[in-house]
């Protein structure tokens, strides 16, 4: 854990990443008990610019941006790391098993994972958002990365292959250790990096989805949460058509993408400084 | 060898078939599977809208559907493929023509809209990222990776809104939606093509400013492992001219593998020209699929499904003919 770290400090892309990351998830863990969450609607302070008592001004209705703009870095948070956990989940169960048991299975799997990453994910998404009633970030999760784990199930069968050919498995083969074993003990460390570079990555890819059916307006989903926002900020109240009303359009626009940087730089950083040949370069 | 490569190819063929027959299930199955009956929500539009008696609105509405709940759901599936092969695709419930109709003036507004903009964003970004991996070690190289990062961190949908907002709602000097002006007759004149050229370059900026970035780098990242290969030293030591090694030698092997990429990119753009479309309000095909997934017009909704996944199949059958025309281990 302090190599992690150390590996990290030594690269300025994932140290910056880190950061960014670090201050959302303290403000989705902690925001929300130090800034209460007031919804009472009050129209004669709606479309404030900043002030003391409005950091981020106010909303169609007159209520705070700042509070909603915390409590949606939870939602935000909680449904990306749900999608992500979904995918990783999927993504290694499918990929493990092609990869270990190989033969027919391996090429049945490998057909549908071809398929399912041909068909595009989005509209699939968009009509999935009708079948499933999303109320819960778990169901919103599911619906974000059913369709999402064929390339890194993919990758996953890959690595494993190469894997296979090691010494060290043939080594606990022939002992005669269970698969189970090989598994968790022999290849899921050597594709841990891995999977946790896909897994800011997915997170990363969850919230411009997530965002987007929410602007579409199918998925009504908490009203703090950014997608919510900018719809709300978008369709709903007609912000973008009045000048006073700009800083509640900008503030969801410029947490997704600090957020979404924040991720990048870290996966790619980590990427980089977990990679050895592409440090050389 | 020849065998072989033809039965790769029969197998591609086989794939795009199985996966084109899977999205249309996909959609047959969602919509069976979908919470509350679409006959009874359809009738009840009905009954509410064009005061029917709800019995006659309820036998309407699954002629309208061609979707009958008490009939099992293989003879179901085995009706809606017969009508499929036919042709037909149904009638759309919010517009009231046949799907067919609406794919035909959708689809080029898709295509007009994504091959500009890849195109575009492909070009610009292979002369930016040859440029900057030429005179390395100037700012640029900074400035391509920080604009690079950001504009890859803004989803395409949301620099379509900024870009709504400053040249039509604060400069007013573009249209914010539509492809073209209603006042405008659409035909084969010069006052035509002017106004869908102003309607699309929103859009079109949407989606070359997201992408652009990309293709640089990677243009960058190819072209420099070139600029390190024997024949260019070679060709340096021949005493050849710099222009002459840019574009012939680097140039080209640079730009190569990425031409596959350009057929792949196409396809998934398509699957994202819901978003995009729907800011602008841009009658092409991932606008119609959100209008109809919004309104539960499901006979629309499976032919639009039904478009994008042939175009995205379509598109990746290309880059697997481009890359085995330009990767000659593969021939």
């Amino acid at each position: 854990m302090r190599d992690f770290f150390a590996v990290i400090c030594r690269n300025r892309r994932a140290l910056w990443g880190m950061i960014i990351l670090g201050i959302f998830l303290l403000m989705a863990v902690v925001g929300p008990l130090v800034v209460p969450l007031d919804t009472a609607t009050s129209y004669a302070n709606r479309y404030k610019l900043p002030s003391w008592e409005h950091p981020l001004g106010t909303d169609y209705a007159g209520r705070d941006t700042f509070q909603q703009f915390i409590h949606g870095s939870r939602e935000v948070i909680t449904v990306s790391f749900v999608t992500a956990i979904f995918t990783i989940l999927f993504a290694f169960i499918v990929g493990t098993t092609a990869g270990i048991m190989g033969g027919k299975v391996d090429a049945i799997i490998t057909f549908i994972t071809d398929i399912m990453l041909t068909v595009p994910s989005f509209p699939v998404m968009m009509i999935l958002s009708l079948a499933v009633r999303i109320t819960d970030p778990i169901s919103f999760g599911l619906v974000l990365s059913i369709w999402s784990w064929a390339g890194l199930a993919r990758a996953i069968r890959s690595q494993i292959l190469s894997l296979r050919k090691r010494d060290f498995i043939e080594a606990s083969r022939v002992l005669g250790l269970k698969v189970t074993h090989i598994i968790f003990a022999e290849i899921l460390p050597n594709i841990t990096s891995y999977i946790a570079i896909n897994f800011i990555m997915i997170m990363r890819n969850a919230i411009t989805a997530s965002v987007g059916l929410m602007v579409l307006g199918l998925v009504p989903f908490s009203s703090t949460h950014w997608g919510m926002m900018l719809q709300m900020a978008v369709g709903a109240s007609g912000a973008m058509y009045g000048s006073s009303a700009i800083v509640y359009l900008l503030v969801p626009i410029v947490a997704i993408t600090l957020f979404q940087m924040g991720c990048l730089f870290f996966a790619s950083g980590l990427d980089e400084a977990l990679n050895p040949r592409l440090r050389t370069q | 060898m020849w065998g072989e490569q033809k039965l790769i190819w029969y197998k591609r063929i086989l794939v795009m078939l199985v996966t084109v027959l899977f999205a249309m299930t996909l959609t047959f199955i969602l919509i069976r599977i979908m919470p509350g009956d679409p006959v009874d929500s359809m009738a009840m539009d009905m009954v509410r809208t064009q005061g029917m008696n709800y019995e006659e609105a309820y036998r309407q509405a699954k002629a309208i559907l061609n979707y009958d709940p008490e009939v099992p759901i293989i003879v179901q599936y085995f009706s809606y493929v017969k009508q499929l092969a036919r042709g037909s695709l149904g009638q759309s419930m919010i517009y009231k023509t046949s799907v067919v109709d609406i794919i035909g003036g959708s689809l080029p507004w898709t295509i007009f809209l994504l091959s500009i903009s890849t195109l575009l964003a492909f070009l610009v970004g292979i002369i930016a990222g040859m440029y900057v991996a030429w005179k390395r070690k100037t700012i640029l190289d900074p400035i391509l990776s920080v604009y690079s990062s950001v504009m890859s961190s803004i989803p395409n949908y949301i620099v379509g809104l900024l870009l709504i907002l400053v040249f039509s709602v604060w400069l007013k000097k573009l249209p914010s939606s539509g492809a073209y002006d209603t006042s405008v007759e659409p035909g084969f004149n010069w006052k035509f093509f002017g106004n869908v050229f102003k309607h699309s370059l929103m859009p079109i900026g949407a989606f070359f400013l997201t992408t652009v970035g990309n293709w640089a780098l990677a243009m960058k990242g190819n072209a420099i492992s070139v600029l390190g290969e024997d024949y260019v030293n070679a060709a340096k030591v021949r005493g050849l001219k710099q222009r002459r090694i840019i574009l012939s030698y680097v140039g080209r092997n640079a730009i190569l593998p990425l031409v596959t990429n350009l057929a792949i990119t196409f396809g998934m753009m398509f699957g994202g020209s819901p978003l995009v479309e729907n800011v602008f309000a841009y009658p092409g095909v991932g606008y119609f699929l959100n209008q109809s997934v919004g309104r539960r017009d499901f006979m629309l909704m499976q032919g639009m499904f039904l478009t994008i996944t042939v175009a995205v199949v379509i598109s990746n059958f290309i880059a697997d003919i481009l890359n085995s025309i330009l990767d000659p281990r593969l021939r």
